[in-house]
């Protein structure tokens, strides 16, 4: 790439004004490590760099990606081997299986309720694949299970889910149609349909799941107020309180997404959880350092504590 | 541009469902993997692709495609969806069951609004403003004023959520009372007209420990996200197969 581009990639990472040799010296040390500082352009970088295809500003979340991709594809390999993994006890999905039984012994509905986000959100994709497992334990119970829905292709998504899951459970008979059905297209329409049903047939057990948003206090209150068993799930950390207060079980953020593996127990499944748990484990590895490092720098060289605060959110920078 | 690619998605559509059915259930499945890992693995290297050059413009060019896709689907998924609302409404009043009304007004408001609606699309251009006014004054009159009257009912939701949430039963639930006081006090005018360490102890709590604990779950949930994607792209969860292995 050209000479502008390369100077201005050095600025970019090395930062602006003056710091000395020493400045420069962890600059280059450090870059060399992580493969993100530019304070000299190697040939192969520079080569690297006219290719025309890639956007050079995101290259750090490259490295990082392709570097959780290969950790994830060592715990995969190591689960297809059998290796065992420990996986901490969540009492939300724990109690998913009880949930249910209550709702066949009671003879009364399980509601599965969606989030308002359509299903290219991941935390809908999550929803998604929870309804399957659910929809499979609700057919072999045989226990009535009803899922509204606000998004039209959500709506067609979970239709199939459902059928598969009852397929696949061996009670392809009792597959009810509409027990998958559109509401409504707008956020309050849907909360105010949703916790009329509630409220008229006062079901067993409410399940929230996905990408909630001014709506999750109206439908968990309306569930707690017909004494319905409640687990809610999502990612929308503004909604977290509500459903702390409002649910019997909650799960917080990433728990939603380890939902599949944790009910399941798949191999496959339970190793792309320890990737994530390794992922997390290198993020606050990370943060210690840059915290440290930068007090380090800001107590004893104030002249480098610029260079470190510019490199580590460089390191992080997504856009 | 719509109008180009909605014909060639039926003719895709046709093609690959035919292909799709000839080739035997296992096979059909592995079909589905691989499209979803070859759009998957597109997706992923799109978003490190500049569109500056040439190169990487002729590159981005299917990601406006997919993304067009995704539309004509959703739009397509709507006729789905009313067709589900229309069924199980017109049935519900047809056999009385309990709730009928309910069901008689969601479909008198489905059709009234409908109507009006592409009433006043198709008289645009001939200068009859009448429907789309009456469109209007629907809109306005009555979902405005409905969706209104449900965010106002939050504060009441709120204030019974709270009531249970801040019972001190035990160290956790009388430390979360004691912050929500003071984070409430510090809030409000009468809170700095007390003593003005309630606005300096809210925003330290706002700003420190609770912006913390959002930062972990965010960084949390982000992983999740990456993680669950890539699982849905390698093929290990397969939600669109319905859970199936």
């Amino acid at each position: 790439m050209r000479e502008e581009e390369i100077s201005f990639r050095k600025e970019y990472f090395i930062g602006r004004g003056g710091g000395g040799e020493l400045r420069r010296m962890l600059n280059r040390l450090m870059g060399g490590l992580l493969l993100v500082s530019f304070s000299s352009v190697p040939a192969w970088a520079k080569g690297w760099q006219r290719f025309p295809l890639v956007d050079i500003e995101r290259i750090n979340v490259f490295v990082l990606s392709v570097g959780f991709i290969f950790v994830l594809l060592y715990f995969l390999s190591r689960a297809r081997k059998g290796g065992s993994l420990y996986l901490r006890r969540i009492a939300g999905l724990d109690a998913m299986e009880e949930a249910i039984g209550r709702a066949t012994e009671m003879g009364k509905p399980i509601y599965f309720i969606n989030g308002l986000d359509p299903p290219h959100s991941i935390s809908t994709i999550a929803a998604i694949n929870i309804l399957g497992l659910v929809a499979r334990r609700v057919a072999e119970y045989e226990a009535p299970l009803k899922v509204p829905n606000v998004d039209p292709m959500t709506y067609a998504v979970e239709k199939e889910t459902v059928k598969e899951a009852y397929i696949h459970a061996g009670k392809a008979d009792a597959y009810d149609p509409d027990s998958v059905y559109f509401i409504a297209g707008t956020q309050f329409a849907y909360a105010a349909a949703v916790s009329g049903s509630l409220l008229r047939e006062k079901p067993a057990t409410n399940i929230l799941l996905g990408y909630f948003y001014a709506e999750s206090l109206i439908l968990a209150e309306s569930g707690a107020a017909t004494g319905a068993i409640q687990i809610a799930g999502t990612d929308a950390v503004t909604q977290l309180p509500f459903f702390v207060a409002a649910c019997d079980y909650t799960l917080i953020g990433e728990e939603l997404y380890a939902a599949s593996a944790y009910l399941t127990r798949a191999p496959l499944l339970l190793g792309a959880l320890k990737a994530q748990d390794v992922g997390k484990i290198l993020s606050i590895a990370t943060l210690l350092m840059a915290t440290f490092f930068t007090f380090l720098a800001y107590a004893f060289l104030p002249t480098v504590q610029e260079s470190f605060k510019e490199f580590f959110l460089n390191l992080l920078r997504t856009a | 541009m719509v109008t180009i690619a909605i014909p060639w998605f039926i003719v895709l559509g046709f093609a690959g469902f035919t292909v799709y059915a000839l080739f035997k259930p296992p096979l059909r499945r592995w079909v589905a993997i691989s499209i979803a890992l070859a759009v998957g693995m597109y997706m992923f290297f799109q978003f490190f692709t500049t569109t500056e050059t040439p190169a990487g413009e002729y590159f981005n060019e299917w990601f406006q495609r997919f993304n067009k896709w995704a539309i004509i689907i959703s739009g397509l998924t709507v006729i789905l969806a009313v067709g589900n609302l229309l069924k199980i409404h017109i049935l519900k009043v047809k056999k009385l069951q309990p709730g009928w009304g309910y069901s008689f007004i969601t479909l008198l408001a489905l059709f009234t609004m409908s109507l009006f609606g592409i009433l006043g699309i198709q008289f645009q251009k001939e200068g009859i403003p009448w429907y789309q006014w009456t469109f209007r004054w629907l809109w306005k009159t009555f979902n405005v004023a409905l969706d209104s009257s449900m965010f106002a009912l939050l504060a009441f939701f709120m204030a019974s959520a709270a009531y249970r949430a801040f019972r001190a039963r035990n160290m956790e639930a009388s430390l979360m009372l004691a912050t929500a006081i003071i984070v409430m006090l510090g809030r409000v005018p009468v809170g700095d007209y007390i003593t003005s360490a309630f606005p300096t102890l809210t925003s330290w709590i706002l700003m420190f420990p609770n912006l913390a604990a959002q930062r972990g779950i965010m960084m949390g949930v982000a992983l999740g996200a990456i993680a669950t994607s890539l699982k849905i792209i390698l093929g290990i969860e397969r939600p669109y197969l319905g859970g199936a292995k």
